[in-house]
């Protein structure tokens, strides 16, 4: 309720700028333009992880396409903006083609460099006006209606905000944005659920750029002339404090940040020159300060605090979708995964030697043997995330060694994490939907614009059914990180069930459980196995898989030991002594 | 009755994503060696951690009468106390012998002059080191990798040497080796808390045991009664099951 | 273009190239040890050229309030954090070290400016004020960041650049300035003048590295230091404070910036705000040694000066331009080349 009052009072303190002096409206287009430049940011840097120095030339890229081809070659702005975009668009893909593929810290240092690059051009290329810059830019035309009048514009500036808005949190909670939102956790758990971790970076930092770039065009037609100033890698660093201090973290943050700087900024440039009796721009100095303290004190910025005083959203109830498709578990007894003779080096160290075994569909097997002798890394060559040396993998029909992980989740083999790895400022509910990644298929248009509703819906409801399924179906709504480390296995267990797998993977899920935790996680997987499901389960843990599994393969030093029923593993002797050891 | 050296108390560790430990209490006599055994999961690394306070902890270690609370890595270091995680976190980069000086760092610090002996010291318990002194610590195979860290350990001269599974991932003729290097430094005077996958041998050279399961010490004694205890075979193979378990 | 004038352009490629090249080492020191992308490392460059402007007229310059103001932050820091650790005793110890250099330092330049001494004096001056402001800007910034990721320690830095070009402009005015050179010589071998300047530049260069190979490959502190680079978890397990570490990198990096301010001070005209493009050169220099190889650092930062001493000749306004976009390729190169994804956990 203070929630949908506070956005009713914030549109309205919107609506009601017009009526204050031309000042406050001047102000007020500002803050929106800033705005739909910090929402892209906040996406960028806060979301995912990633972060731009260069948004304000991106910014520059737009203002200054329209304001050359509309005042030499007198075009559309509307054509201009198209183009604009499109540049923008190229570039974006190729600064982030190169960078994303290696450390975070490359893609700010590529955008630092590319910003005071285009800067400099600005101000030098003889077409573009040099350090004048370029005047009399038309103003946009509507249905034949020209935009000059300040109000109208302060109108279209903050329509556009609002769609902006609009559309990125749409996106966020979408399929897609979860992916996304899942990116900071690590670009591997999202893979293993057949998401692509490079595109979706790439496409955060380009809409990102698209946002900047037509914060840029509506402002070359506002102030009618552009130069380069505006556009300097000062103002680009401006952009990320704004979202530091109105917090990175929420969208909301974006507006808060532009409207505290621009206004802070036209306050202290009033003031500090008079005060220190010098001309400059010594505002930087107490930006600089605030953040340095804003990242000391209060990471999440303004915003954070306020969403501590505002309720807590309810919790949506989940709908009585139509249950998403399911696939069909092959006949019970065929041969699912067959591990052929594969062989892992590392330099001259053997990891994993000529393994061989199989799973057949509907049994649960055990990879058990004592640590470090490889169970790991055969577990990883199986899931993709590490290429074998030698020998081949296939699951069902399939040829899967060499792989990359998400093309072998889409053929139905789905895992879990040895180090848990859950977004801990998700909901459990949203951790689990993640799962799904590859059950539905809208992509990011129409998340953007609300068209998948339906579908998520549908994973929503598919994601509470196997949170029910493994009894956390009270835990829903909390976020992941507030669970204990043995929910957050089981946890693990839900999202990689929302896959409808074939295959279950799970990567030591008993490590860390006490006694009855693991009683209930056998009972659950005893379940899976009566519908038909196929476990794999690498495990150290004996007690835990003697009642539970149809068979072991045990290894020793990267080789198989035995394999077996469980009771002819109980007493063989080779297993005991390399469980038990001995000098 | 040997002196006490680390009294620990009611020990809780609960932090995000590692395996926690509930109210773990144990005590590391002067001169001795103490195992601590139980399978994966356990929380046995937990407990080496929270010791050394790489881990945020609750409840109270006392280390040589002095008490742990709010006292950084560093400064466990130079007290004496020295940990040998399950990772080895060399630095792979550098030569065996930079490792090995490194260790001594706070020694240095300290203006200890005995830092060329001990090199030597450490040498002369692995000979294979010194044949490699100028190689990356990268480029060591497994056991040498291990006993590089043992040895940068021992650089420190610490009072009390925590080790993380020194067996992990060794072929049987290098535990051996390494096992009965450990059991020798008792002899230099130096106490060892071990913590060991490998039950058996860690029972056979260690004075006294606690087996740690699911976050709780469930047994503890001297070693040669533990060894013994069918019990513990059981418990840790999990072939007794844990119904009759209290 | 004839031969005279290649001379005359790799003369200037390679004085800037020696500068970059410091820069660099800094840069990739300070990242290694304590993960900063230390943006604002070329404004020493600018305080060091400038406040020695200030002491050549007789004035006080502004950077030794800025030492002031930053000891004093830092002295309340320091006790808030004794106090909340309880460990009231080591109060006066703690204050003493972090408030007595500098209020020493302090004094010592109120005494010395009207005396107008000798250029070596001042110059011994200036780095007396400008070296210890990187260890205490470290420690008000940075240190209670240190649990911080990558991305918010280099905000932090961009904020701290603010901050610092800020107070150049305060304290020195939108004044440009030239100072001294450190010797007046003119040598000319085979046609081409060379000033003892440059050759300053260059022994000052060879010099200083040959120092840092020695420090860091045969002192115990400096192998200390490249452990806390090479694996921050390994050296704090044998007993070397982080937090050292990183006051130290800082000291580095503002003494290689202060440095490098004097040495190109004589040659160009430097502004408040020139040191941050000096420095973001350096770190082209960086980024191809992957902010990891102080060789492949070296290297890059040459590729930097001749790239911008040549294309001033063939494209003067361009000059900027053609550095930056060259980092474009590089990045393209050690992505191709970089095998695996690097993540981030």
């Amino acid at each position: 309720m203070i929630r949908r009052a506070g956005l009713i009072s914030f549109v309205m303190l919107l609506l009601a700028v017009p009526l204050f002096p031309s000042f406050y409206l001047t102000m007020g287009s500002y803050i929106g333009l800033y705005s739909i430049v910090a929402i892209g940011l906040v996406l960028l840097t806060g979301v995912t992880g990633l972060t731009s120095f260069g948004q304000a030339a991106f910014m520059g890229l737009g203002a200054y396409t329209s304001a050359v081809l509309t005042t030499q070659f007198s075009w559309s702005p509307w054509l201009t903006l198209l183009i604009a975009l499109a540049l923008t668009i190229i570039i974006a893909f190729i600064l982030g083609a190169i960078t994303l593929r290696m450390g975070g810290h490359y893609l700010p240092l590529a955008t630092i460099a590319w910003g005071i690059s285009l800067y400099f051009l600005f101000g030098t290329i003889p077409i573009l006006g040099g350090s004048n810059g370029i005047v009399d830019i038309n103003a946009l035309q509507l249905f034949g209606i020209e935009l000059r009048d300040e109000h109208i514009y302060y109108y279209l500036i903050w329509g556009v905000c609002l769609v902006a808005l609009w559309i990125s949190n749409n996106l966020l909670d979408s399929r897609e944005g979860r992916a996304v939102r899942a990116l900071k956790g690590g670009v591997s758990m999202v893979e293993a659920f057949g998401a692509s971790g490079l595109r979706l970076k790439n496409i955060i930092f380009i809409y990102s750029a698209v946002l900047a770039c037509l914060a840029g065009w509506l402002y070359a037609h506002m102030q009618r002339f552009v130069n380069p100033s505006p556009f300097g890698l000062n103002q680009g660093i401006e952009f990320l404090f704004m979202i530091t201090i109105g917090g990175a973290f929420s969208l909301w943050g974006a507006i808060t940040g532009a409207a505290v700087i621009t206004l802070l900024k036209t306050v202290l440039q009033g003031i500090l020159p008079k005060l220190i009796s010098q001309s400059g721009n010594f505002e930087i100095i107490v930006f600089g300060i605030m953040i340095v303290v804003v990242l000391q004190w209060m990471r999440g910025g303004i915003w954070a605090f306020v969403e501590k005083l505002l309720p807590s959203k309810p919790d949506r109830p989940i709908g009585n979708s139509p249950e998403l498709a399911m696939r069909i578990q092959p006949e019970r007894g065929s041969k699912l995964l067959r591990v052929d003779d594969v062989t892992k080096a590392y330099g001259g160290l053997m990891a994993v030697k000529n393994m061989s075994f199989e799973v057949s569909t509907g049994e649960i097997v055990g990879l058990i043997g004592p640590n470090g002798a490889g169970k790991s890394t055969m577990f990883n060559l199986i899931s993709g995330e590490l290429p074998r040396t030698q020998g081949n993998i296939h699951f069902g029909a399939h040829a899967i060694s060499g792989l990359h992980p998400s093309h072998i989740a889409r053929l139905g083999l789905s895992r879990t994490f040895q180090h848990v790895r859950l977004i801990p400022g998700m909901t459990t509910l949203e951790n689990v939907m993640i799962g799904a990644y590859l059950r539905t298929h809208d992509g990011i248009f129409s998340a953007c614009l609300r068209l998948n509703r339906g579908s998520d819906e549908r994973v929503r409801a598919e994601a509470a059914k196997q949170l029910r399924r493994v009894g956390l179906e009270e835990s829903m709504f909390v976020p992941a990180g507030t669970l204990s480390l043995g929910k957050q296995r089981v946890v693990e267990i839900a999202r990689a069930l929302c896959a409808d797998p074939l295959l279950l993977l799970l990567d030591e899920p008993a490590a860390g459980l006490r006694y009855l935790e693991k009683k209930e996680l056998a009972a659950l997987l005893s379940d899976l196995r009566s519908e038909g499901l196929s476990v794999l389960i690498v495990e150290h843990d004996m007690e835990f898989l003697m009642n539970l599994v149809d068979r072991f393969v045990v290894m020793e030093f990267g080789e198989k030991l035995a394999e077996g029923m469980p009771h002819e593993i109980r007493s063989n002797p080779a297993v005991l002594e390399a469980y038990l050891g001995g000098i | 009755m040997a002196e006490r050296l680390l009294t620990v108390r009611e020990l809780n560790v609960c932090y995000g994503k590692v395996e926690a430990l509930y109210g773990a209490s144990l005590t590391v006599d002067r001169g001795t060696i103490v195992s601590v055994i139980g399978p994966n999961g356990a929380g046995k690394s937990t407990l080496l951690n929270a010791l050394m306070g790489v881990l945020p902890s609750r409840g109270s270690v006392e280390f040589c009468g002095n008490d742990m609370g709010n006292v950084s890595i560093e400064s466990r270091v130079a007290q004496g106390l020295c940990l040998v995680p399950e990772t080895r976190e060399l630095f792979s980069q550098m030569s065996v012998e930079d490792n090995l000086e490194l260790g001594a760092f706070t020694r240095y610090r300290r203006g200890d002059k005995g830092i060329r002996k001990s090199l030597d010291t450490v040498f002369t318990l692995f000979p294979r080191l010194e044949q490699r002194r100028s190689q990356f610590a990268g480029s060591l195979s497994g056991g040498e990798r291990q006993m590089l860290a043992l040895g940068r350990a021992l650089m420190s001269q610490p009072t009390l040497l925590m080790l993380d599974e020194p067996s992990l991932g060794l072929a049987p003729l290098i535990v051996k080796e390494i096992l009965h290097t450990i059991s020798d430094l008792r002899s230099t005077g130096v106490s060892i808390l071990l913590i060991e996958q490998n039950a058996r041998a860690a029972l056979q050279i260690s004075d006294y045991g606690y087996v740690l399961e699911n976050g709780e010490i469930a047994l503890e004694g001297p070693s040669s009664e533990l060894a013994d205890n069918p019990r513990v075979i059981e418990s840790y193979l999990g072939i007794g099951g844990g119904e009759e378990k209290g | 273009m004839d031969f005279q004038t290649i001379l005359i352009l790799a003369q200037d490629a390679i004085t800037n190239s020696a500068i970059y090249a410091l820069l660099a080492l800094a840069l990739i020191l300070v990242f290694g040890v304590t993960r900063v992308i230390f943006v604002a490392q070329g404004e020493f460059v600018s305080y060091g050229a400038l406040t020695l402007a200030s002491l050549q007229t007789g004035v006080m310059p502004g950077t030794v309030w800025l030492l002031l103001i930053l000891a004093f932050i830092a002295a309340c820091m320091e006790t808030a954090r004794l106090l909340v650790s309880g460990a009231r005793h080591k109060l006066p110890g703690a204050l003493a070290t972090i408030l007595a250099p500098p209020l020493a330092i302090a004094a010592l330049v109120k005494i010395c400016t009207p005396l107008h001494l000798h250029l070596g004096w001042q110059l011994i001056l200036t780095m007396l004020i400008v070296i210890p402001l990187g260890p205490l800007i470290y420690r008000v910034a940075f240190r209670p960041l240190a649990d911080a990721t990558v991305l918010v320690l280099l905000i932090a830095a961009v904020a701290v650049h603010f901050v610092l070009v800020g107070l150049g402009l305060l304290f020195f005015g939108a004044e440009g300035v030239r100072t001294p050179p450190f010797s007046d010589a003119q040598f000319t071998f085979a046609n081409l003048n060379v000033s003892g300047q440059s050759l300053c530049v260059y022994a000052t260069t060879i010099v200083f590295v040959a120092i840092m190979a020695w420090f860091f490959n045969k002192t115990l502190y400096g192998k200390a230091l490249r452990a806390v680079a090479f694996n921050r978890n390994g050296a704090r397990l044998v007993g070397i404070t982080p937090h050292l570490a990183g006051t130290f990198s800082f000291a580095l990096a503002s003494a290689i910036g202060c440095l490098s301010g004097l040495l190109i001070g004589p040659i160009t005209t430097l502004y408040y705000d020139s040191g941050f493009l000096i420095g973001l050169k350096g770190f082209v220099g960086a980024i191809v040694g992957g902010m990891a190889s102080y060789p492949i650092a070296a290297a890059g930062a040459l590729m930097v000066g001749f790239s911008e001493s040549f294309s001033s000749f063939w494209l003067s306004g361009y000059k900027d331009v053609v550095v930056f976009t060259m980092i474009i390729p590089v990045l393209l190169w050690r992505s191709l080349t970089t095998a695996h994804y690097e993540e981030e956990e």
